[in-house]
């Protein structure tokens, strides 16, 4: 796989932000571009400039010729095009495909990202006359979890203090400073309850993960494979008035059941994890969503450090979408290639999940769980 | 680092959709007169809102218009501070969904309150407005 440098990326244009993360998962591969029969890419890219970026990012990475396509399911857009590729080379119909997520974001001043964003639920009856933005979407949860269960905004804080922690780690992040409850609770307020420093960045940045078939992975001498045991997917209504309730995202907890079940593990049996936490409410409501506790207690699992590195289950132990940063497109790819890492024990000692199973869950959402993704990962 | 090197392109995308509603007409004519309308299927009975025209439910599309009372209760809501772009000219919003008697839900503005007093169960009214700018809306109000 390959993962470049998050964050304000304006050095490099759509496709040379692409070729890295491309042109060293080939090179890890074992495969040249020419033999690449399928690329899926996940990109939502109306922020770029480039309307038919698969086939842009394909010529100039030397990629011309295979099967190509663009996949769109909002900011799950990278595992929709993992599992577009995984169904490719699973049917048979492959022996291998490379799937790339990528994302410029940085080309267009942020209230127009904010408005491409916000348009991104049910545009009619939430944007045109009421002007929802993604933070927006996430407030409602959070205030409703807060009347349900008694979280706090403080409980919100730690979830941000603890992924700018291991984004602190992660050289590839946007934001690798670590920060306070206090400053999170001081910054500026986006969406209420939700504050500056409770919200993801607007990132660049793209990743690239190869698949093969078993075979294909045997012919190529890979060494040390790490197998795709489970893709689980769901969603749910573009409404979100026409939701039951607003502390949960029921496309998560379809599309983990699915994955649990295909895998034939429990959340128990997971080593690591990374979460869609886009903000801070997000990642609670996926403890409980993905079974990791009981509904209402995610909270109390961050407030214990139960998803730190030492802790029960570790979670978003390289910065998360908070602080390693959210390219819309690319987070689903760029979850699995840290997950390949650290199912390798690659990443530095100190964001290291300790492993006893081998496997881990990737849990990537599109819009505000209009789409639900969970992967499940093993070495 | 020097600086980023990027031209400002020379081509400029303005995109003003225009949104069909022949089919939900009257849900758009009844704002103006002070009613909103929800749709009900005659086969499943299941009650829409927002409304359609086709019941996704049962797959008919023989709806019929139903007047919806307004009364409701706050389930959740936000206030938005940071606006998206085309929204830039409005001062900060409340926006809030809430569960009418009939048992649909809505999302729009809360308008004529301070978020510091909003709660959540609190009682509101779903209410027909036209904005001074001739746009047909709805927007809860505090009873």
């Amino acid at each position: 796989m390959g993962h470049s440098r998050f964050g304000d990326r304006s050095d490099v244009n759509l496709s040379e932000l692409a070729f890295e993360a491309i042109q060293p998962s080939l090179e890890k591969s074992e495969l040249t571009a020419k033999e690449i029969p399928y690329m899926a890419l996940g990109s939502m890219g109306v922020w770029s400039e480039e309307p038919l970026p698969a086939v842009v990012i394909a010529e100039y990475c030397g990629l011309t010729g295979a099967g190509l396509v663009r996949c769109e399911a909002a900011c799950a857009s990278g595992s929709a095009a993992a599992f577009n590729a995984y169904s490719a080379v699973r049917s048979g119909q492959m022996d291998s495909a490379l799937v790339v997520g990528v994302e410029k974001m940085k080309q267009i001043d942020t209230p127009t990202v904010l408005e491409i964003i916000g348009r991104a639920g049910y545009y009619m009856w939430e944007f045109e006359n009421f002007g929802m933005t993604f933070p927006a979407y996430y407030a409602v949860h959070a205030v409703q979890h807060m009347a349900k269960y008694g979280t706090t905004e403080e409980d919100l804080a730690l979830v941000a203090v603890k992924n700018h922690r291991y984004g602190a780690m992660n050289s590839l992040a946007h934001l690798q400073q670590e920060i306070t409850v206090e400053k999170v609770l001081n910054s500026s307020v986006i969406a209420w309850p939700l504050k500056l420093y409770d919200c993801c960045p607007i990132t660049d940045g793209s990743a690239a993960v190869v698949l093969a078939s078993e075979k294909k992975a045997k012919e190529l001498g890979v060494e040390d494979p790490v197998w795709i045991e489970a893709m689980g997917v769901a969603s749910d209504t573009a409404n979100l008035s026409k939701r039951e309730t607003y502390v949960g995202l029921e496309a998560s907890v379809r599309a983990s059941r699915m994955a649990y079940r295909m895998a034939g593990i429990s959340p128990k049996d997971v080593d690591v994890a990374t979460v869609h936490d886009c903000f801070t409410i997000a990642e609670v409501m996926a403890y409980e969503d993905l079974g990791f506790c009981e509904k209402g207690e995610g909270a109390r699992m961050v407030r214990e450090g139960e998803t730190e590195v030492g802790g029960r289950i570790p979670v978003n132990v390289d910065g998360g979408l908070k602080a390693k940063g959210h390219p819309i497109g690319t987070t689903g790819v760029s979850m699995l290639a840290e997950l390949t890492k650290q199912l390798r024990e690659e990443v530095k000692p100190s964001r290291q999940a300790p492993m006893k199973n081998y496997t881990a869950l990737a849990h990537n959402t599109g819009g505000t769980g209009h789409y639900g993704y969970v992967t499940i990962l093993r070495r | 680092m020097d600086k980023p090197l990027s031209l400002k392109s020379a081509r400029t995308l303005q995109i003003t959709y225009n949104l069909p509603i022949s089919r939900t007409s009257k849900f758009w004519e009844g704002l103006k007169e002070g009613k909103v309308y929800a749709t009900t299927c005659q086969k499943c009975g299941m009650l829409h809102f927002p409304p359609v025209a086709d019941c996704g439910n049962c797959g008919l599309s023989n709806v019929k218009w139903t007047e919806l009372d307004g009364e409701g209760e706050i389930v959740t809501f936000t206030q938005v501070f940071v606006k998206p772009a085309s929204f830039s000219k409005e001062p900060s919003y409340i926006v809030a969904i809430a569960r009418l008697k009939e048992g649909v839900k809505a999302l729009a503005w809360l308008t004529g309150i301070k978020r510091e007093d909003v709660k959540v169960g609190m009682k509101v009214k779903l209410v027909a407005r036209v904005t001074s700018d001739g746009r047909a809306t709805y927007e809860f109000i505090p009873v």
